[in-house]
């Protein structure tokens, strides 16, 4: 059982985009649509070097928010959307290879990935990325994604260490 | 209608479900939240449905970040039609809904901007973050390639075909009046692929050092450089050892084919090679940027080479060998003139004043026709006439493999993605029609060994 309740999992586990809001350097918000992958413990989203600029953000301040929000872009049998706020390191110790350690959780979203990576030298600077990896602390449920209707709140302190 | 207001337009015309609302809560952290909007382009502003809840309800008066973002799924691949809009304004109260008139706005569609040219916008950051973390961990962080890959991307190794024909042309011209050394045609062959290497490589150093590589963002798979120095795969020292390495070794072969076969007659042949190769982009002439780099990679790959490679053979001139060679020339001219159609932009701004930096798009794809036209027209005339063997009259079925690439050039001409699988086309006639000239020369070869007299089609 991961850190999450139960019907964000599900959401995590299929979406193939989030936004990812982080804050800039001037206290400005900025979200970028990523892929999330999730292992029970943590959400990671992985950034090429091209597109950083988030990177050094997240260096800067690590409090971020994930947002489930596509309804074609998540497979659960009841749409739902979901919000988790955390705080996110980044590990670019190996740019060239230390990100392929998610690599089983992003192939089984986006199977086409393989296919990318075999154009490796098409494409070098792309893959050389760092892996964002956030620890989970508070998330919103909104059960029929109806955000017009409160949502059901989590408090996750402690999860994700 | 304005831009912004275009943009806001397209908001609700292209697939976009609801709006991701983003802000910054009372702990510090982001929150975003999905909601239900309508757009009023007219006025420049998004209407936004309310939140409900305290702690997740946008604040009025705030700064918000409200992002509208789209995928298509394709199951068991991944997804595609990726685009989004990201506005950045404050929130006021409208007859119930929440109105964002956006003072700042962000966009990507990769129907309007691809995927790869999105990337290559990127590449300045990308050395500024490697820049960061080289200093973070106090040692130089670079990208990485395997070397075979670095060394295939760097010299451009594929596109050898385009020296390979030439000289296994004049070699097959030699054979066919009786003169075979396959020593010497190997030594031929190594020695003008280091030519044709060095020539790929000082190419990246030299449009590196003029800007234009960096002018380029459309890239493809053909054109616009290798990009190592660019990307930092390589360092321009290290290209440079490249480039001088590949021109030694072909110039120390050439020098001793020279020496062996027939010393001033190779040497200026060879002299007129290297000046070609080197000069290309290098100053003081940079041919390339003086609109006359398809004429010197026509006489370089096409009768330089031949005639070249027939003299290491037969160690006399050949009329038939410069005339074989003149349809090849052509055709490899037209890969390089097909591969500057998307380098425009970039070109021009380095100063790179190509042909179709200087002609319209009719004119340039007016002389592609043409110059196809004169290929195969001197292989059918050269092949009746009997100037070359008649089965090379086989090489006009390549032909219309131009023809896609002209409605290619017509349809795509500034797409440069697009275009690219049509430019691969173009090669692949080249190689195509080289490769039948050649085996015409191996028939009528073939058939004057069998017979002393063979059939006039056959010789």
């Amino acid at each position: 059982m991961g850190v999450l309740p139960r019907p964000i999992e599900e959401l995590l586990e299929t979406a193939l985009v989030g936004e990812l809001t982080v804050i800039d350097d001037r206290g400005r918000l900025v979200t970028h649509p990523l892929i999330p992958l999730y292992d029970g413990q943590h959400i990671y989203m992985t950034s090429s070097i091209l597109f950083s600029r988030k990177l050094e953000h997240i260096k800067g301040n690590p409090k971020v928010s994930v947002s489930i929000s596509d309804p074609n872009a998540v497979r659960v049998e009841r749409f739902r959307r979901a919000t988790i706020q955390g705080d996110a390191t980044v590990d670019d110790a190996d740019l060239h290879s230390g990100w392929e350690r998610v690599l089983p959780i992003w192939r089984k979203k986006e199977p086409a990935i393989d296919f990318f990576l075999g154009k490796r030298v098409a494409l070098p600077l792309f893959f050389e990325r760092a892996v964002i990896e956030i620890a989970p602390r508070r998330a919103f449920l909104w059960e029929d994604g109806d955000t017009s209707r409160q949502p059901t709140v989590f408090e996750l302190m402690g999860a994700g260490r | 209608m304005s831009a912004p207001g275009r943009l806001l337009e397209s908001i609700s015309s292209r697939g976009y479900t609801h709006a991701v609302v983003a802000f910054v809560d009372d702990r510090g952290y982001p929150l975003s939240v999905a909601t239900a909007f309508a757009v009023h382009a007219d006025r420049g502003a998004i209407l936004l449905e309310p939140v409900a809840g305290d702690e997740v309800a946008p604040p009025i008066g705030r700064e918000v970040n409200v992002v509208f973002s789209h995928i298509r799924p394709q199951p068991g691949v991944g997804y595609d039609e990726r685009r989004y809009v990201s506005l950045w304004g404050t929130l006021r109260p409208s007859d119930g809904h929440l109105e964002l008139v956006p003072d700042r706005v962000q966009h990507w569609d990769e129907e309007e901007m691809t995927f790869f040219e999105f990337s290559e916008r990127g590449v300045p950051q990308a050395h500024r973050y490697m820049e960061r973390v080289s200093r973070e961990q106090g040692r130089r962080i670079r990208p990485q390639l395997s070397r075979g890959w670095l060394f295939l991307r760097a010299t451009r190794l594929p596109f050898l075909s385009a020296t390979f024909i030439p000289v296994a042309l004049g070699i097959s011209v030699a054979a066919l009046h009786g003169q075979w050394h396959w020593w010497l045609a190997i030594l031929t062959l190594v020695a003008a692929a280091c030519v044709h290497l060095g020539l790929n490589v000082a190419n990246d150093v030299f449009d590196t050092l003029s800007g234009a590589d960096q002018a380029n963002v459309t890239p493809t798979q053909f054109s616009g450089g290798s990009r190592v120095i660019l990307y930092g795969l390589l360092s321009m020292r290290q290209m440079v050892a490249l480039m001088l390495g590949f021109y030694a070794v072909g110039a120390g072969i050439g020098l001793y084919l020279a020496v062996t076969r027939g010393f001033w007659p190779l040497f200026w042949i060879g002299v007129a090679g290297l000046f070609i190769s080197l000069f290309y982009t290098a100053p003081p002439f940079r041919f390339v940027h003086r609109g006359i780099g398809e004429l010197t990679v026509f006489l370089g790959f096409g009768p330089i080479m031949t005639i070249g490679a027939y003299y290491v053979q037969a160690r006399a001139w050949s009329w038939e060998a410069i005339y074989a060679s003149l349809p090849v020339g052509i055709l490899v001219a037209l890969i390089l003139y097909v591969n500057e159609v998307p380098d425009r932009p970039g070109d021009a701004a380095a100063g790179k004043r190509t042909l179709p930096v200087r002609w319209s798009k009719d004119a340039v794809i007016a002389v592609y026709a043409l110059a196809v036209a004169a290929a195969f027209g001197l292989i059918a005339g050269g092949a009746i006439a009997g100037v070359i063997p008649r089965p090379c009259i086989l090489a006009v079925l390549a032909a219309p493999m131009a023809v896609p690439v002209y409605h290619a050039l017509r349809e795509h001409y500034d797409s440069p993605y697009r275009l690219m699988p049509f430019m691969g086309t173009n090669v692949q006639l080249h190689m195509a029609t080289g490769m039948v000239l050649i085996l015409g020369y191996v028939i009528a070869i073939v058939a004057s060994h069998i017979s002393g007299h063979p059939p006039a089609f056959l010789r």
